[in-house]
């Protein structure tokens, strides 16, 4: 066979095939950046406007509060135990073992406690907002509510965000009051210092400035794993496939995300003290 | 159950698709459909998998843009209308999804009061009540009222997804294939239940199947989509006596020859 006349397509340089990737990658990126940054504003949009579902915030807010409890309670009071436990013997080292209830405090209520409760948030909350609702989609539950009239961004997204936002601060705060009461536990067992003398102790080195972080913090981390969580699962593809992606994208670009917020906000907060 | 002929008002379409056309990426799906569903009929869209047909009554439910053309739906145009018309719109149209789409989360109940309580602000508990039991006694299906839709069989869920469009009172039903998955005599049963609510509710409806029983004991005319395009378009016979290499393995494939 003559192949002389034959025109076979051009093999593209090595470089260009590279360059063309990283163009599609950068171009998915900023693509999904823009459709995050739509939806966000999409909640601002319609969760604060009438009708509101307040039945349903309620409900919202018993399933990421209440069901989260335990687990809380349960990280709380180890963390608070375990913290106290490897601080003792640097403290010692300096004869500062006294200010081990200060230092709990200050590392429970400034980072531990919110942080602690958002990456279980994340994992629990997130990760099942996120299988839900790209159930929803993938079932096509959320296509019978459009038809049927109801607004499925407001009554699935804006009610989920919500009650992550309110909840978590709260959970938060639990956490870091269970985590404090860790640390009592082992400062008695070791030192056999009274309850009021180490709330005196824990409380004093405490600033508003540090409440006012840990508190803006939480809600933070809340409003960020709830707003992911609902998105990665709205926006999940079809499948089966589609809904593993949504929870599992939900926990890892919730808690990579908290922790970005962690390092701005502390940065922030130490502007103020 | 033979079909009753429905009283069917030709000079007034509820439906009226021109030059519709849709791709997926470079995939033309419809490719310019010409279609209009009177006023008390059930049109039949027949079609191999993947044609389109489930994509076509999206468009018309407003689920899905089309790329061009106009649908005009109860004297609207879908693509002018702003959100809250578009919902309003909604609450007229029934759309019966293939899979039937109930909220696993809540009670046959609550799915049935869901489109209604957000819809009827000033409704009753009583009115409420009342509506439930008479869409699920229309499906035949009281007993399952307090029961989880993980609890229901296929046909079930069907008829229960039924209702839940029924309990709005709406002008227009769309069926996305309704007797996929179901077993011969559960498709008679679904299908004689499509008569039912087109005579009883007074419903114009589109049903999207493959299913050639389906098509001959509910439609009052059938249309084919082939190509992207509404080829054939009569009755069931009609659309049938053909040599037409691409109609005619759908016809012979079939049991009812």
């Amino acid at each position: 066979m003559d192949t002389a006349n034959i025109n076979l397509p051009e093999e593209q340089p090595l470089r260009h095939k590279r360059f063309d990737g990283l163009k599609k990658s950068l171009s998915n990126f900023f693509i999904t950046l823009s459709n995050i940054n739509t939806f966000i504003l999409r909640f601002f949009k319609e969760a604060f406007a009438p009708p509101y579902e307040f039945k349903e915030i309620v409900r919202q807010c018993y399933e990421t509060g209440v069901r989260s409890f335990t687990l809380i309670t349960l990280t709380g009071f180890i963390v608070g135990v375990i913290f106290t436990k490897q601080s003792r013997p640097s403290l010692e080292v300096f004869g500062a073992s006294s200010w081990l209830p200060s230092l709990v405090s200050i590392a429970i209520m400034r980072a531990l406690a919110p942080l602690v409760t958002a990456l279980i948030a994340a994992g629990k909350v997130g990760s099942s907002i996120g299988a839900e609702l790209g159930s929803m989609r993938v079932t096509e539950q959320i296509d019978a509510m459009e038809v049927s009239g109801t607004n499925p961004f407001k009554y699935l997204v804006c009610t989920r965000v919500l009650a992550t936002t309110l909840t978590i601060p709260i959970l938060a705060t639990y956490n870091g009051l269970i985590g404090i009461l860790g640390g009592f536990l082992n400062v008695y067992v070791n030192e056999g210092t009274s309850w009021r003398t180490y709330i005196q102790q824990v409380f004093d080195p405490l600033t508003f400035v540090d409440f006012a972080a840990s508190l803006s913090k939480a809600i933070v981390f809340g409003f960020t794993i709830g707003i992911v969580g609902c998105y990665q699962g709205y926006n999940s593809d079809k499948g089966t496939e589609g809904v593993g992606k949504a929870a599992n994208g939900a926990v890892v670009t919730a808690m990579f995300l908290v922790f970005i917020e962690e390092i701005v906000i502390v940065q922030i907060a130490s502007w103020f003290r | 159950m033979e079909k009753q002929s429905a009283p069917i008002d030709h000079n007034n379409a509820v439906i009226r698709v021109h030059g519709l056309k849709k791709s997926f990426g470079d995939y033309p799906v419809l490719r310019g459909v010409d279609l209009e569903l009177y006023q008390g009929e059930n049109l039949v869209v027949l079609g191999r998998s993947g044609t389109g047909k489930s994509v076509l009554i999206k468009i018309i439910s407003g689920l899905l843009q089309a790329d061009s053309g106009t649908v005009e739906v109860l004297g609207n145009d879908i693509a002018h209308l702003n959100t809250r018309e578009l919902r309003e719109l909604r609450i007229r149209i029934g759309f019966s999804f293939q899979n039937s789409a109930l909220y696993d989360s809540m009670t046959v109940r609550k799915n049935l009061e869901f489109p209604l309580v957000r819809n009827k602000t000033n409704i009753t508990k009583p009115e409420i009540d009342k509506a439930v039991e008479s869409v699920l006694d229309a499906v035949g299906l009281s007993q399952t009222i307090n029961q989880m839709p993980s609890e229901l069989s296929g046909g079930q869920r069907k008829r229960i997804g039924i209702a839940r469009t029924l309990i709005l009172n709406p002008e227009i039903m769309l069926y996305d294939e309704p007797t996929a998955g179901l077993d011969p005599i559960t498709c008679i049963e679904i299908n004689d239940l499509i008569n039912e609510v087109q005579q009883n509710y007074k419903t114009s409806s589109i049903i999207i199947t493959h299913d050639l029983t389906c098509a001959k004991q509910t439609g009052d005319r059938v249309a084919m989509l082939l190509d992207g395009q509404f080829q054939r378009e009569g009755s069931f016979d009609q659309v049938f006596d053909t040599n037409d290499a691409r109609v005619k393995p759908f016809f012979d494939y079939n049991f009812i020859k």
